[in-house]
């Protein structure tokens, strides 16, 4: 019984970090119909932006805190050069843009750092566990599952209560209309990507805590998972991003957990034809309307 | 045609295309302050377009929007709505997904600097009850009447100086469209001015003051209701044969 709450936990952290960036995907998807890939070479920025402030002496805290606000700011400005110019232009022009973003930006990590990855020193502290009810957390994974709730607990406050936050659910809904009724269409924009640059960010930060180190090419894999998740989930729909992020973690986990050894090199496909399975069942997603499917 | 102070609101020369196809071809009309003017026309006549031009929702060609004295040519349609003219679209289109309560919110975002919303929005809540009892209720589950109010009291929580009404009968049962047309004279009567767009040639006529239609994308015809209502020359320049 411990080892299944012990891998309910790690399930929890993980889809923390999956629901964060799919989130994010979902956000911008949901207003501007773009599929960010340069979406994951936010959290790679976080991660050097880490690197330098803590190779800089600045100490962990404030080196999380500029990793956050450089994505955040990175986002809010590939918006503004890469997309905005493009923003009327059809679905498979922006598509393109976004990869030329992604490429470019991995070519600078690249040549600019270093192909190899960049360690990330992890405090001790962190690396511990700690004792809840007899059962041993990770420190890595209470933070996580912490940190994953609260950003969503402030997110949804702000979509529901301030003004900006229902003109993005709106702007969802009918673009040309939320226009219509006096609002700004590039702020909405611009926050949305502000917001998902910031949830990059923080799924960064998770990200690094479990890893240790930065390579160009360390946000791909993550929001792979991400993009399948919000798939999963329902394309349109933010809650379903943060479900689809939770479920994938879960079928992830449990599959690592329990597979017969012999099984293993299999876990991914596995996982994706259960998620090809999900989808020919529920074609628009786990909580996606019939009406969101594109 | 120069827009005197009189007029609120003053469109000359309009000219929309698509591509090579062009749905409006030098229109043009005024409104005065405190007037019901009705666009009417048939299917494909232009009339949407028309007001989505004049609301910045689609590029002009050519042609001039003036609003209050004020040239608002080529603005895009967030500005529009700040300067004091607003569109309620056709087909309702209110956010099926937010609640009555958000979708009204919304519509008085230009109002929270100035700090009237509260008061606007007890204003509206006054005059459609009916949202006021689903206040909670998400927009998609209201039935078309009680969206088509709330697409007007949506607009209306801007407080504009004029507003463009398009198709607000379409699809709505007899019953239910004498209800949004008496609410829109009782709108007249409380200081609105109103650009209306209909299909409903007879009902829109006995609202209106003035009355314009609309050929093949250009003004066919114009003058005060009552005489367009019994001269029978609407029908002859709906028919095409002006």
């Amino acid at each position: 019984m411990d080892i299944v709450i012990q891998q309910f936990v790690n399930a929890l952290s993980l889809g923390g970090t999956y629901a964060l960036l799919a989130l994010g995907l979902a956000m911008v998807f949901s207003v501007l119909g773009l599929i960010n890939f340069a979406h994951g070479d936010l959290m790679t920025l976080t991660g050097y932006t880490m690197f330098f402030a803590i190779g800089a002496g600045l100490g962990l805290p404030l080196a999380i805190v500029l990793g956050v606000a450089c994505a955040t700011l990175a986002a809010v400005a590939m918006e503004r050069v890469a997309f905005r110019p493009v923003r009327d232009a059809n679905t498979a022009t922006m598509l393109l843009t976004s990869l030329a973003v992604s490429t470019i930006l991995h070519m600078l990590f690249q040549n600019l750092i270093s192909a190899r990855p960049r360690a990330i020193p992890v405090p001790s502290w962190m690396i511990g566990a700690v004792d809840v009810g007899g059962l041993a957390i990770g420190v890595i994974q209470l933070m996580s599952i912490t940190a994953t709730a609260l950003l969503l607990i402030a997110l949804s406050v702000f979509l529901r209560r301030s003004i900006l936050g229902i003109a993005m659910r709106a702007a969802a809904l009918d673009f040309p209309v939320t226009r219509l009724m006096g609002i700004n269409a590039n702020a909405v924009v611009a926050t949305a990507f502000g917001l998902s640059g910031l949830l990059a960010g923080v799924a960064g930060v998770l990200w690094l805590a479990q890893r240790g180190s930065v390579d160009p090419l360390m946000g791909f894999l993550p929001v792979l998972k991400a993009f399948i998740a919000v798939v999963l989930g329902g394309l349109g729909s933010l809650a379903g991003a943060v479900v689809g992020g939770f479920a994938l973690a879960f079928i992830e986990v449990f599959l690592r957990a329990f597979l017969p050894e012999g099984w293993l090199p299999f876990r991914e496909s596995i996982t994706l034809t259960l998620v090809i399975v999900l989808l020919l069942v529920r074609p628009e997603g786990l909580i996606g309307q019939r009406e969101n499917v594109r | 045609m120069s827009g005197g102070p009189e007029h609120l609101l003053d469109v000359a020369g309009l000219e929309v295309r698509y591509g090579a196809i062009e749905a409006i071809r030098g229109a043009g009309l005024e409104v005065c302050k405190g007037e019901i003017v009705t666009l009417l026309g048939a299917n494909g006549a232009g009339k949407s377009s028309f007001l989505n031009a004049v609301m910045g929702l689609v590029p002009l060609a050519a042609g001039r929007v003036v609003l209050d004295g004020e040239d608002i040519t080529g603005e895009t349609p967030e500005t529009v709505v700040r300067r004091g003219m607003t569109l309620c679209p056709e087909g309702r289109r209110v956010f099926a997904n937010l609640t009555v309560r958000e979708n009204l919110a919304i519509g008085g975002a230009t109002r929270r600097r100035t700090g009237d919303a509260a008061t606007i929005l007890g204003d509206m809540l006054d005059r459609f009850p009916v949202l006021a009892e689903r206040h909670d209720q998400m927009a998609g589950t209201l039935s078309g009447g009680e969206q088509q109010m709330l697409a007007i009291a949506r607009a209306m929580m801007s407080a504009p100086r004029i507003v463009l009404l398009d198709e607000p009968s379409l699809g709505l049962a007899p019953r239910v469209v004498d209800t949004i047309f008496e609410m829109i004279v009782a709108l007249q009567h409380h200081g609105a001015t109103i650009l209306l767009v209909e299909q409903n040639v007879d009902l829109a006529l006995d609202v209106a003051d003035r009355g314009y239609v609309l050929a093949s994308g250009r003004v066919a015809l114009s003058g005060p209701a009552s005489e367009l209502q019994s001269s029978g020359e609407v029908e002859r320049a709906y028919m095409g044969r002006d």
